[in-house]
């Protein structure tokens, strides 16, 4: 696993999303809250772009008549066939046991340790100070 | 579709190997897009008087759709515009990273389903124009479908005519919800027509004839349309073939596109038992029913059929026939197929073939 700097955090402010390509890997990565998330965007059921969808809750029925709306702005939605997974673990809520979403941890850590290691800092290295998202391949 | 999670998916299944996209929807920028190829008096009927249209009066589909426009989220041009109104998007979306070397348009927001029939046909025929204008005489992969005034048959005749021999056209195109099932007489002329220029009829779901989505009223949702459209192709299939159109009409050829094909043995079986017992309801039927169908029916793919078991998919094409399937991905619309997942694995390379290009290339005609 290879570690592999993103942005600084405050390029990527809450509600914002960033896609870049890693090792040929097309990665798409989230600001939710505060919280950061990483996907590899492609969808597992026919390949498309599914970061570029958009964010939503899960609805759930227990019985009919009662629906539970939660993970709100949790769950990344396909542009093309609405397929729908929980970002936090990828997992899809059409058909869970067929389809999972890869997702990749993302943390954030401190910019000094970064540049100084052997990962791919040099191309961001523009504020020690300032913080970086980093994603794990 | 019909496959297992693949982390890595493959590129190399169909994606380089040429295709024909049977079902590709083009949208005009702005509706003044059509102004030029119409006259100046319908420029201003339109501004007076707007469209009054069988489903009531209002514009548009006659259901909500799960995405904008029902299109796909990345659809959008980078320009500006509808999903589906850039040629060079469409360009660099679909046609070149799919080699696409056949694409057939089928315009569905034309003058079909407007009760002013003068109108219908105007806009229609100025569709026709400017699919031409701004599609298929810019790049030649794609080729056209000549819309008409669907419940006006003579004005529908006479614009199918003037379209004969015109290379940029391959098939008139019909939509599935109409005011009459489709076999009915005052459609006859279309057939005619089409029948006489040599090009099929394409019956493309969806429509506007004022009737509910389904024969037992309004339902509540979206995926009930989406369901419906095989049930409404359902009645339209067996309209044409018992108001016998095909005896009529022997060269005719029909496309049924984007309703689904597993139901077409259920149906040839329910009708060819009911026609033992009533034939002589319908004494000018020579054949069986299924027998007009496997003749005289084309199917687009898209959305593909996809059970639990791929030896079922198998069972039903080959009931149908492999050289009467055309692969469609209904680009821009949301429910896409993407080429390379569509067929499950066993397929024999003819086969495929004849899937993906061969058999649109042979039925439209082009070399």
């Amino acid at each position: 696993m290879t570690r592999h700097v993103i942005a600084p955090v405050d390029e990527l402010p809450p509600g914002t999303r960033k896609f870049l390509t890693i090792d040929e890997r097309p990665i798409a990565i989230f600001n939710i809250k505060g919280e950061f998330f990483g996907l590899l965007n492609r969808c597992p059921h026919q390949g498309a772009a599914l970061c570029e969808g958009p964010l939503i809750g899960l609805a759930q029925s227990t019985d009919p008549g009662e629906i539970e709306y939660t993970k709100l702005g949790e769950i990344i939605r396909c542009p093309w066939h609405g397929w729908e997974f929980d970002i936090r673990t990828g997992q899809s809520y059409c058909d869970p046991k067929r389809f999972r979403a890869r997702a990749y941890p993302v943390n954030v850590e401190p910019g000094s340790s970064v540049v100084k290691g052997p990962y791919v800092a040099e191309t961001l290295a523009v504020s020690v100070e300032s913080d970086y998202v980093v994603v794990d391949l | 579709m019909n496959v297992q999670f693949r982390p890595e998916p493959s590129a190399s299944v169909g994606v380089k190997t040429a295709i024909a996209d049977c079902d590709i929807h083009p949208a005009r920028a702005a509706n003044d897009e059509l102004y030029p190829f119409m006259a100046k008096r319908w420029h201003e009927h339109l501004v007076a008087y707007g469209k009054q249209a069988y489903h009531g009066m209002m514009e548009g589909p006659p259901y909500p759709k799960a995405q904008p426009n029902a299109s796909r989220r990345d659809a959008w041009p980078p320009e500006g515009g509808p999903q589906g109104s850039s040629l060079s998007f469409m360009q660099k979306q679909l046609l070149d990273p799919y080699n696409v070397a056949l694409g057939v348009l089928n315009p569905l927001n034309s003058g079909q389903g407007l009760r002013n029939q003068d109108l219908a046909g105007a806009i229609c025929s100025a569709i026709n124009d400017w699919q031409i204008e701004k599609w298929t005489s810019k790049d030649s992969r794609l080729k056209g479908s000549i819309v008409v005034a669907n419940e006006d048959g003579v004005s529908a005749a006479a614009e199918i005519r003037k379209r004969a021999g015109d290379k940029n056209f391959v098939q008139v195109l019909l939509l599935s919800r109409n005011v009459e099932p489709l076999g009915q007489r005052r459609y006859w002329p279309i057939y005619e027509a089409a029948a006489e220029i040599g090009l099929p009829v394409g019956i493309h779901a969806f429509g506007f004839g004022g009737n509910p989505l389904t024969p037992s009223g309004w339902p509540s949702f979206y995926i009930e349309e989406m369901v419906g459209h095989a049930q409404c192709q359902q009645t339209v299939l067996a309209s044409l073939v018992l108001e016998g159109v095909f005896e009529r009409y022997p060269k005719l050829k029909m496309v049924m596109i984007e309703a689904g094909f597993g139901w077409a043995p259920s149906l040839g079986w329910r009708l060819d038992k009911n026609f033992e017992r009533l034939h002589s309801e319908v004494p000018y039927l020579k054949r069986k029913p299924s027998e007009y169908i496997r003749d005289h029916i084309w199917w687009t793919t898209q959305p593909m059929e996809d059970p639990e078991r791929r030896d079922h998919l198998f069972q039903v094409i080959e009931w149908i026939g492999w050289d009467k399937l055309l692969f469609a991905t209904d680009y821009p619309h949301w429910d896409f197929d993407e080429p390379s997942r569509v067929l499950p694995a066993g397929v024999s390379d003819a086969n495929r073939e004849a899937f993906y290009l061969g058999n649109a290339k042979k039925l439209y005609g082009i070399a």
